[in-house]
């Protein structure tokens, strides 16, 4: 469970609301179900909407953290 | 009418059904319509089934850039409708200004512009109707619309959409 392999990474810096999440949520379709995706942004914005997208979609927030401008977090693909 | 029986996760069951979210648009400003199509794109990266259906100002979101009309009147209509491209904010327009205004700040800040979340709307699959009761009004046949839009509809389809929606807007 630990064994977090990324099977994917996205650059999102500079992209604003909504499009962080759409851009997750295609990602999340080309990744199989246990593997996960790390992601980079830069729209404080996602701080609360890729845990809230979460929440919605089902899929695990593997964690999320901001260091200044940079917002680094990674989702596990759930089903 | 079996729609809302998908079958339940594995997981707890707490997604188990897929949510649907209506929009309304009302509404053919550019502010509005940004607020519009954010939501539905948002809602559809989601998991929500998500239905628009387009009436009066808000079918110049559907518009093909050309002039519309077939009686005097309607072709005069037709000379003020925009298209997406075309429509102004709801405030501070300043004839056209505004409009130049705010897609150069949105530019600056790199938001997708209205066309490009139309599309992205379209490729989520968000279903983009237009209220068939408002294109005899303005005088906007199918083919005046882009192809993007599944269908021609009236108030009892919205209705009964909106019905087994968790949410619906009006915008």
């Amino acid at each position: 469970m630990d064994a977090v392999q990324t099977a994917k990474t996205l650059d999102l810096k500079g992209l604003l609301c909504p499009i962080p999440v759409v851009k997750m949520a295609q990602a999340i379709k080309t990744v199989a179900v246990g593997e996960v995706i790390e992601a980079v942004a830069t729209d404080p914005g996602v701080m609360a909407d890729i845990p809230a997208w979460c929440r919605t979609t089902g899929h695990e927030l593997v964690r999320i953290s901001r260091d200044d401008k940079v917002i680094t977090f990674a989702v596990r693909r759930v089903k | 009418m079996a729609v809302q029986a998908a079958p339940a996760v594995a997981d707890g069951g707490a997604t188990a059904t897929t949510d649907k979210l209506t929009i309304i648009v009302f509404s053919g400003e550019m502010d509005r319509l940004v607020a519009a199509f954010n939501i539905a794109t948002g809602a559809a990266a989601s998991g929500m089934d998500v239905t628009m259906f387009f009436t009066f100002w808000g079918l110049q979101a559907l518009k093909k850039p050309i002039r519309t009309g077939t009686s005097l009147m309607g072709r005069m209509l037709g000379w003020f409708l925009r298209d997406l491209e075309g429509v102004g904010p709801s405030r501070m327009n300043f004839g056209g200004a505004g409009r130049w205004m705010f897609k150069a700040m949105m530019r600056r800040k790199r938001i997708t512009p209205l066309s490009e979340l139309r599309q992205l709307a379209a490729d989520l699959g968000v279903r983009m109707l237009a209220c068939q009761m408002s294109m005899d009004v303005m005088e906007i046949r199918r083919e005046d619309l882009i192809d993007a839009v599944s269908g021609v509809a009236g108030v009892a389809a919205m209705l009964e959409v909106a019905g087994q929606s968790k949410a619906t807007l009006f915008i």
